[in-house]
């Protein structure tokens, strides 16, 4: 479904974010895309919906280059793409529903978004969403009043209301306490379930990724340098990703977490 | 360097070294002098005889100036309101032109068009980097923006009486063309502060460039815009009361004439007058700064 071809990139000041990264997720997969600070983790996805342009290679969505695409045609392929980010990125000043409804920006002609004069199915669909991260009562407050892990729900909710088939995550719980942290995961690894969503998903907190995805790539200096199951990530694979250090905690501690959860769940 | 080891082998931190500390000095030394050289110079150019007599004339200008005259009142009322007009439409005029300049001027929002190859090329041996698209906009809107700034509205409007002849619209196009560059400036600066994920993220759903505007800068701007708003309009109510003086309409007529002639009392009436149109135009845009913050 999504699949990236010797994707690269050279920032103008000659830093190689990405060298030659090959890549693909198939429909409804979810990765979680580990590494350490600057290892090219936010460029991977921002080459992707091209927020950032890729300095060579293929990024293919269902069989569409959007690495070619016209300004025009990247529009239209970025409705297939949500975003989700680490400071939430909602429009502080806007009301919950209107940064939903944003989400669907791509779909609806200017003037109609100018006077806020979305589709009533548009309309429906935000409440469902907001029902279901549980916002129905704050849709009328302004973004900049919620709490982060109420803000981080709207960004999930402006992102599924495009209706996307791939979503691109950044640091989803990087500026949230831990059970908030949970909670977000466990809401996008849902949502992506139950829509049949591909999901790749930045995030620097491994025992966290490793509770909530089958699938883990490590990065880097630019490159993949691990792709496989959270149960593969020995403490000689994480130093390699990240360096020396004493791995042994990090793991043994999901194991004890995951068995806690399953067992919160099943009661 | 602030941090140094001692012979005995103690590390010592210092704020600044001894040169700097030297230099702090002798320009703390400088300043004194060239405020004392200044000072001689101005001293020596007073006529002190008349600074001397300045509180008995002033006593005797405040003593015929009071009590105003009331019953100039009635003749006052248009002036007055011919002022609040130029104040507020100059105002109104110059945010229409300021905005899309403001758009111009800010690195953020400025269009950049792409360089020739050849261009580039010619550039990177020339300076060594490495440029492929330059904003060709922008030097032009801080012009328009420095041109209106530097310009005081009183010399703005001594132009346009000559130009457009005296009265109330000579008055307005001054306020308007000095304030352009004012609001200008600061919207600018306020649409360079926004934060950029915020764009970023309205551009990931696939919006319009228009969409974008309306949805992730326009909201971030909006209460800096309505801040320079009354904030100009609280000043252009000021600026406006003098340029009369220059024949540009509004109450400084009638203060320059009163001047002329001697009539203090009319005098003191009309600055009892324009203070209480200043007074409500500052409680206005106060409560207006109140309500958007």
């Amino acid at each position: 479904m999504l699949k990236l071809e010797k994707l690269t990139k050279v920032y103008k000041t000659g830093d190689k974010a990405l060298s030659d990264v090959d890549l693909e997720v198939p429909k409804g997969q979810v990765i979680a895309l580990i590494g350490p600070s600057g290892a090219g983790k936010s460029t991977l996805i921002r080459c992707i919906n091209r927020l950032v342009d890729p300095s060579s290679g293929r990024a293919i969505l269902d069989g569409v280059d959007i690495t070619s695409l016209s300004a025009r045609g990247l529009r239209r392929a970025r409705r297939r793409m949500g975003m989700i980010f680490q400071e939430y990125a909602l429009v502080e000043r806007l009301s919950v529903m209107e940064n939903v409804l944003s989400g669907r920006l791509g779909y609806v002609g200017f003037w109609r978004s100018f006077f806020r004069k979305f589709p009533q199915s548009d309309i429906d669909e935000a409440f469902r969403l907001l029902d279901r991260v549980g916002l129905l009562h704050m849709a009328d407050k302004r973004a900049d009043e919620l709490s982060g892990g109420q803000r981080q729900r709207v960004g999930i909710a402006r992102a599924l209301i495009q209706d996307p088939a791939l979503l691109l995550v950044d640091e989803p719980t990087a500026s949230l306490d831990p059970k908030t942290s949970r909670e977000i995961m466990r809401l996008i690894v849902e949502m992506c379930r139950e829509r049949e969503l591909a999901a790749i998903i930045n995030i620097h907190d491994v025992s966290l990724a490793k509770m909530f995805v089958q699938r883990v790539v490590g990065l880097e200096s630019g490159r993949i340098i691990f792709d496989g199951k959270p149960e593969e990530l020995t403490p000689d694979v994480l130093t390699q990703i990240y360096g020396e250090e004493d791995w042994e905690a990090t793991i043994e501690v999901v194991e004890d977490e995951d068995e806690e959860d399953e067992e919160a769940g099943g009661a | 360097m602030p941090t140094r080891t001692t012979s005995t082998g103690v590390k010592v931190w210092q704020l600044r070294d001894r040169n700097g500390q030297l230099i702090r000095w002798a320009l703390w030394m400088a300043t004194a002098i060239i405020f004392y050289v200044s000072w001689m110079k101005i001293s020596d150019q007073t006529t002190w005889f008349f600074v001397y007599d300045a509180p008995r004339v002033a006593a005797d200008i405040g003593g015929r100036a009071w009590p105003p005259r009331w019953e100039y009142i009635t003749q006052l009322g248009r002036p007055i309101w011919d002022t609040l007009n130029i104040a507020t439409l100059g105002t109104i005029f110059a945010l229409i032109m300021a905005v899309p300049i403001a758009f111009l001027a800010a690195r953020n929002t400025s269009p950049t068009f792409p360089l020739p190859r050849f261009v580039t090329r010619i550039l990177k041996a020339m300076t060594g980097r490495t440029m492929t698209s330059y904003n060709v906009i922008r030097p032009f809107a801080l012009l328009i923006i420095v041109s209106s700034r530097s310009i005081n509205s009183l010399i703005w409007a001594l132009l346009l009486v000559s130009i457009v002849g005296p009265g109330v619209f000579a008055g307005l196009i001054a306020i308007s063309i000095r304030s352009i560059g004012f609001c200008a400036k600061l919207l600018y600066e306020a649409i360079e502060e926004i934060d950029e994920n915020q764009v970023e993220a309205i551009s990931a759903t696939g919006a319009s460039g228009w969409q974008v505007m309306v949805y992730g800068i326009v909201p971030q701007i909006l209460a800096a815009f309505a801040g320079i708003a009354v904030f100009r309009w609280d000043i252009n109510i000021r600026e406006s009361t003098v340029l009369g003086l220059v024949g540009a309409g509004g109450i400084g007529l009638q203060l320059q004439s009163s001047l002329n002639t001697l009539a203090w009392p009319q005098v003191s009436l009309i600055l009892f007058v324009i203070l209480i149109a200043v007074i409500i135009g500052e409680w206005v845009s106060a409560k207006v700064r109140a309500a958007i913050i």
